[in-house]
């Protein structure tokens, strides 16, 4: 996030943004104190943790969870609250 | 839920939206559903959702995005609709598009309303959702007219005379029905299933359709930002928040709490009603319980 | 076939849109451009047009509707006056900060307190700061050719720049004259196709429009923007000339008329240019040395061209047909003096015709009388007068 910051010319008419989700490259991971923590052995893969986490931080595959993305994950804890096995527990960061 | 969670996520992580936010929740639904259609453009109205999504130079929406100012939001998603309309009759525009516009609770009850109905009325394409943390929250926590009685707000704050917000929440879901729109409903994150059905149902019907959904605010409603699905989901079990549908003016409740549980369970846990649970102010809770039921009973009598 | 008509102002300007054929045109009525509106309708429901006419429920939803068509590609336009240019003041400032191409009329109108529906220019010079170009009509026939041409100079690529073409409201608008119409095909071939510089309907290439900037980016933005309205100062000659070559009437940014060995020079805009010419014609067949230059291009403002063609004279009234209030003079006269910046000539501003007080050719002459005092006694005390007010 310690980019140069660009002068007029180079930037796109009007203020547009033309790179679509490039919010992707800003680490709001740092804004965390606990982190979710994956129990697998408990998990039943029922994904509402991935359906209401806010920042789309639970990473699926092949329609199991598969962790969690933590550089962008800010440690809210609404998986964990929701999870209907324990299977997350926020710890410490 | 696993067919969801194989869509393209259209809204990206890396927005600055506060840890638990209840608005991404909705919105990584809602630009599910649009996008099973074809292209989405989504319009924002300024506000918590619109300013941490856009800080420029990034953006978290890998969808086409406009926003234009606070009150305007119908008004220029019914531009960009009539636009698409123009371009595919004459050619210059291929494939099919679905035309979204999200507004807060104060951009949408307040100083919306009025290019909201507007919009509706003159039947656009479109879908509006308003994503409802019940105060003006991206400035603050103000009052807007969706807070609900007796909460404290930084403009109806509670004092030594005065005890928070004096009037009942306005009912705007109610309203849009007015408008004899084909599809109007009520939902929250909470109830995701009920939710998408939702979704997916205002964006199949040709013509306007407005979602009104219940999106807690972890920092103005004052609760910890893991309860945030429970806040919504205690809305609706209390009856706060009842989920129906309005489909072509016939009104229906698509979620019954097996025990309706009394609004105390809902309040005790917010710091903006912490003040409801002294004695002294027993009467306000009492007839905000009142008025819940009584517009619950409303609700179910015009029900099918 | 170009064909001569009669038509009102009004009528002029619908006809240049149904022969540009917007995508999209949204409307919201207002006195006095409802009658533009109202013939822009009967076009749409002839089928003369396919353009999607929206009927909105304010005048803010009218430019907001219009920024969403244009940043979805279309060739977007509404119009208005007055309290409806004042009620979507916020939205020109964010059309034209966003570079939008959107073209609209403005027939002008004062704006309340009290309300009046008469002609004055308080309207379009409470929206001066906006970033939109301005271009003021003489005539029915200018208000036409303006129209077309605003297109073009919109949509130009160096431009990118929201245009607003106004013309006299009831002097203008509903005064009937004869206009050229031009031939529909040869508006269409001038106007061309619009080819949108960025578009939210690219599925390949979504953007984001309209985003949040903090202290470290709104500045860069808005030097950016600058650069579109200085273009249009190379852009609206242009193709001014460009319609002087297939149309037979040039434009430029200002129209000077007996300038030759003026003495006292007029400065005015609108309406009052086209009485103006009127008088000083008759004056320099009396052997007096007046002249007029009448600006068309209030933004940006011709400052250059207007020091070259006042710098000859000896003394310049201003004709301000709205004030300024708190500010030295006029918004014209402030505008003119600062382009004589440096030359010791005097100028006098002259407040009329507020509220569609009419303004004679007796009152016109006066003016020029009393400046040409000003060019032997080099007086130009008091800066400001105010036309037949009764004190």
């Amino acid at each position: 996030m310690s980019e140069e910051l660009k002068g007029y010319r180079e930037l796109p008419i009007g203020g547009l943004i033309v790179e679509p989700g490039n919010a992707v490259t800003y680490r709001t991971g740092t804004w965390r104190t606990f982190r979710p923590v994956w129990h697998e052995d408990k998990c039943i893969h029922c994904l509402f943790c991935w359906v209401y986490c806010p920042d789309a931080a639970v990473q699926v595959k092949d329609g199991k969870m598969t962790g969690f993305d933590y550089e962008h994950c800010k440690g809210c804890g609404i998986c964990a609250h929701e999870c209907p096995r324990d299977a997350i527990t926020m710890e410490k960061e | 839920m696993k067919e969801l969670s194989r869509m393209p996520e259209l809204l990206s992580p890396g927005h600055r939206m506060c840890p638990g936010c209840g608005a991404p929740i909705l919105v990584r639904l809602a630009l599910r559903a649009a996008s099973e259609h074809g292209g989405v453009v989504a319009g924002v109205a300024t506000g918590c959702l619109e300013v941490s999504t856009s800080i420029f130079p990034y953006t978290a929406w890998r969808c086409s995005f406009i926003h234009n100012a606070f009150e305007n939001v119908a008004a220029t998603i019914s531009g960009v609709e009539t636009a698409y309309k123009a371009l595919k009759a004459r050619g210059k525009v291929e494939g099919n598009f679905k035309f979204v516009a999200f507004g807060g609770d104060g951009g949408t009850y307040d100083i919306g309303l009025q290019a909201l109905s507007g919009a509706l009325e003159r039947g656009h394409d479109m879908v509006y959702i308003c994503y409802d943390n019940e105060a003006y929250m991206n400035t603050g926590i103000q009052r807007s007219s969706s807070t609900p009685f007796a909460a404290h707000t930084t403009t109806c704050p509670v004092g030594k005379v005065r005890k928070g917000k004096t009037e009942f929440p306005k009912d705007l879901t109610g309203i849009v029905a007015a408008h004899r729109i084909p599809y109007v409903a009520q939902a929250s994150i909470s109830h995701w299933n009920d939710l998408y059905r939702k979704l997916q149902k205002a964006f199949s019907v040709e013509g306007p359709a407005f979602l009104n959904v219940l999106t807690p605010c972890t920092r103005g409603w004052r609760f910890p930002s893991d309860e945030t699905v429970e806040m919504a989901r205690l809305a609706v079990e209390t009856c706060f928040w009842p989920l129906y549908e309005v489909e072509d003016g016939r009104w229906k409740v698509t979620f019954k709490p097996r025990q309706k549980k009394p609004l105390e369970e809902w309040v005790k846990r917010q710091g903006r009603f912490r003040h409801l649970l002294q004695p002294e102010n027993r009467h306000l809770l009492e007839q905000a319980q009142a008025e819940v039921d009584k517009r619950w009973e409303e609700l179910l009598a015009r029900s099918e | 076939m170009a064909e001569r008509m009669a038509l009102t102002g009004n009528e002029a300007v619908a006809y240049a849109m149904m022969q540009i054929n917007p995508d999209v045109v949204a409307a919201y009525p207002i006195t006095p451009q409802t009658a533009l509106m109202q013939k822009f309708a009967d076009f749409v429901a002839d089928g003369e047009v396919d353009t999607q006419f929206v009927l909105v429920e304010s005048e803010h939803s009218a430019m907001s509707a219009v920024v969403g068509a244009a940043a979805a590609g279309a060739r977007a336009m509404t119009a208005t006056a007055a309290n409806g240019l004042a009620l979507m003041w916020e939205i020109l400032y964010i059309a034209a900060s966003t570079r939008l191409p959107i073209v609209m009329p403005v027939v002008n109108r004062a704006l309340s307190a009290p309300i009046n529906i008469l002609c004055d220019h308080s309207d379009t010079m409470g929206a001066r700061d906006s970033g939109w170009i301005q271009l003021f009509s003489e005539n029915a026939q200018e208000a036409y050719d303006n129209t077309i041409q605003a297109v073009r100079i919109a949509e130009h690529r160096d431009v990118l720049t929201p245009v607003m073409v106004t013309l006299d409201g009831f002097i203008i608008s509903h005064g009937l004259e004869v206009v050229e119409v031009l031939d529909k095909e040869a508006v269409q071939d001038f106007v061309g196709e619009y080819e949108p510089a960025y578009t939210l309907l690219d599925p390949e290439h979504p953007i984001t429009f309209g985003p949040i900037d903090f202290s470290d980016y709104y500045m860069e933005h808005k030097r950016s923007q600058v650069d579109g309205i200085e273009a249009a100062r190379r852009v609206i000659p242009e193709v001014g000339r460009e319609f002087g070559k297939r149309f037979g009437r040039s434009y430029g940014m200002i129209e000077e008329h007996g300038t030759d060995g003026a003495e006292a020079l007029l400065v005015a805009l609108g309406s009052t240019a086209g009485s103006a010419k009127a008088v000083v014609d008759d004056m320099r067949e009396r052997g007096l040395p007046v002249g007029l230059v009448k600006i068309r291009a209030f933004r940006p403002f011709p400052y250059e061209e207007l020091r070259e063609a006042l710098g000859k004279a000896k003394a310049v009234a201003v004709m301000d047909r709205s004030i300024s209030f708190g500010a030295q003079a006029g918004p014209l006269a402030l505008e003119v003096r600062s382009a004589l910046y440096g030359l010791s000539l005097p100028v006098r501003d002259y407040i009329y015709g507020l509220g569609g007080r009419n303004i004679t050719l007796e009152e016109i002459e006066d003016i020029l009388q009393e400046a040409l005092e000003m060019a032997k006694t080099k007086e130009a005390e008091p800066l400001v007068k105010y036309v037949s007010v009764r004190e």
